[in-house]
């Protein structure tokens, strides 16, 4: 009896559908784009990095954006010895809350760093943009020490 | 207010991988000694029924209508689903016996964690733009919590050690335990760092498994002549999903669920809390104020095991089990949800 030929068919999960991402998140995603970040006005004046659609305290909705700088300093961090698969780095990385220059809430993001112990709280990093940017959080690459 | 009484609690092995046994075989032994306890047949038996379970455990949509599965719900019954852990089923029902809707209810909570890779499943419940494409993991968000506690000397790496050493000794007396043993706090803290400045020991294990709960107004718990306890009240606060609006090294919706339910206007013998990292447990003890009168997780807490989708209910579970054995009078049980403690319920249960 011959072997039966084994159907197959290439398949890939994904989203096939695009979203708008609105007037608050657009603009700091489009910011990025053009290697820049902004962050927005809370209703106590507090600078907000990446920028919230809406207050948490008071939930009213928030419209005056500030650029901040692209250094800042780490408020805290964690350090990844075993990078799993889906993360950013392949080698030993931080991640880390970063406040940058002008915003008052820290924003999470990867560090890369050689050693954990050339971390501290306090640490300045800057921002290490992707070589092509386009609209993305991963358009940061990395933060990396000043 | 109507009490509402709980009338039996069960709850599986913490498994670290349940293998080929899939949600319908987790569930079903775990329902029939609940019905069991109750002296219930299955659930026909009850006015309503609600779980709590997650589809990205699973990895498949709508996957919780297996679950369902495991009731036998022919002819039909009233059933509802929160895609959260089973805590808050337990809010829905309760909301429905409050509503005048039924009398009884049966619920339950499940998850199979063991196929995934928890912590980067879990990521994917962060902001959608801002944080999930990084795939940050729950664990090292967790790791900078402790260490923004460490750095502002909150909390030492031995309060931290003390923590999970407690854990392992009382869960010792816990048989549906899956980490427990004689491990001091020197032990702890001679172990290496996973993702620092936490230790492996310092985070839950993952865990396989079900848990059951049936609660019923008090008159048709004395119907039922079983022993029982009283859900006193039950309250939920949640915080902002951007983590660096909130203070993380306190756990402020944890305070306003606390004042709300009266955590403090009574002795508090005994309190469950789902604190998936051990210096999570400290900042919930000062948010609700225990003292050294109260036994805080003497069945080891989810650092002994973690159902998830399942440990919140099994917290209110394991509070009943000791008060119905005359060990408390009074006690409560805290369910978590979101990363660093983001969404906090209180439930206070007390002698009938």
């Amino acid at each position: 009896m011959s072997q039966p030929e084994v159907l197959n068919q290439e398949f890939t999960l994904g989203y096939t559908y695009t979203r708008s991402t609105g007037p608050v998140v657009g603009r700091f995603l489009t910011a990025l784009k053009n290697r820049s970040i902004v962050g927005i006005k809370a209703s106590d004046g507090r600078v907000i990095v990446p920028p919230m659609e809406y207050d948490p305290d008071t939930a009213e909705e928030l419209s005056e954006f500030v650029e901040v700088g692209q250094e800042g300093e780490i408020v805290s961090f964690a350090w990844v010895k075993e990078p799993r698969e889906a993360h950013p780095m392949d080698k030993p990385f931080a991640w880390a809350m970063v406040k940058l220059d002008g915003a008052d809430v820290p924003m999470i993001h990867c560090v890369a760093a050689d050693r954990e112990d050339s971390l501290a709280t306090g640490a300045r990093v800057k921002a290490v943009w992707a070589e092509e940017t386009v609209g993305f959080i991963t358009d940061i690459r990395c933060f990396e020490l000043v | 207010m109507t009490d509402i009484a709980i009338v039996a609690y069960q709850q599986s092995d913490c498994v670290s991988d349940a293998g080929a046994t899939n949600e319908v075989e987790l569930i079903m032994p775990v329902l029939q000694r609940t019905f069991a306890q109750a002296g219930l047949t299955n659930a026909q038996d009850v006015d309503f029924v609600c779980s709590g379970s997650c589809d990205y455990q699973q990895g498949a949509a709508f996957a919780f209508v297996l679950g369902v599965d495991a009731l036998g719900a022919v002819p039909p019954i009233k059933e509802s689903h929160v895609e959260m852990d089973a805590a808050w089923a337990l809010y829905e029902s309760i909301l429905k016996i409050r509503m005048g809707h039924a009398e009884s209810a049966l619920v339950y909570g499940f998850g199979k964690s063991s196929p995934g890779e928890l912590p980067i499943v879990l990521s994917q419940q962060l902001d959608p733009y801002y944080l999930a494409p990084l795939w940050v993991d729950t664990i090292s968000l967790a790791a900078m919590q402790a260490r923004m506690m460490l750095d502002q000397g909150l909390i030492t790496e031995r309060d931290m050690a003390e923590v999970v050493a407690r854990s392992r000794r009382n869960a010792k007396s816990n048989p549906h335990a899956q980490v427990n043993g004689d491990v001091s706090a020197d032990d702890v803290l001679a172990e290496e760092t996973y993702v620092s400045p936490l230790r492996r020991s310092d985070c839950c294990p993952v865990s396989d498994g079900a848990c059951a709960i049936v609660i019923a107004t008090v008159e048709k718990a004395k119907e039922w002549g079983k022993p029982y306890a009283v859900i006193k009240g039950m309250d939920h606060r949640i915080e902002s999903h951007n983590m660096g609006m909130r203070d993380i090294t306190d756990s402020q919706s944890t305070r306003l669920a606390a004042a709300a339910v009266g955590v403090n206007d009574g002795r508090v013998d005994v309190a469950e809390l789902y604190a998936p990292f051990s210096h999570q447990e400290l900042i919930l003890s000062k948010a609700l104020g225990l003292g050294e009168e109260t036994s805080i997780n003497p069945s080891g807490g989810v650092l002994a095991g973690n159902l998830l989708m399942a440990s919140g209910l099994a917290r209110v579970g394991e509070v009943f089990n000791r008060i119905v054995a005359g060990e408390a009078e009074r006690g409560i049980a805290h369910a978590t949800s979101g990363p660093c403690l983001q969404h906090n319920m209180i439930t206070v249960v007390e002698k009938a």
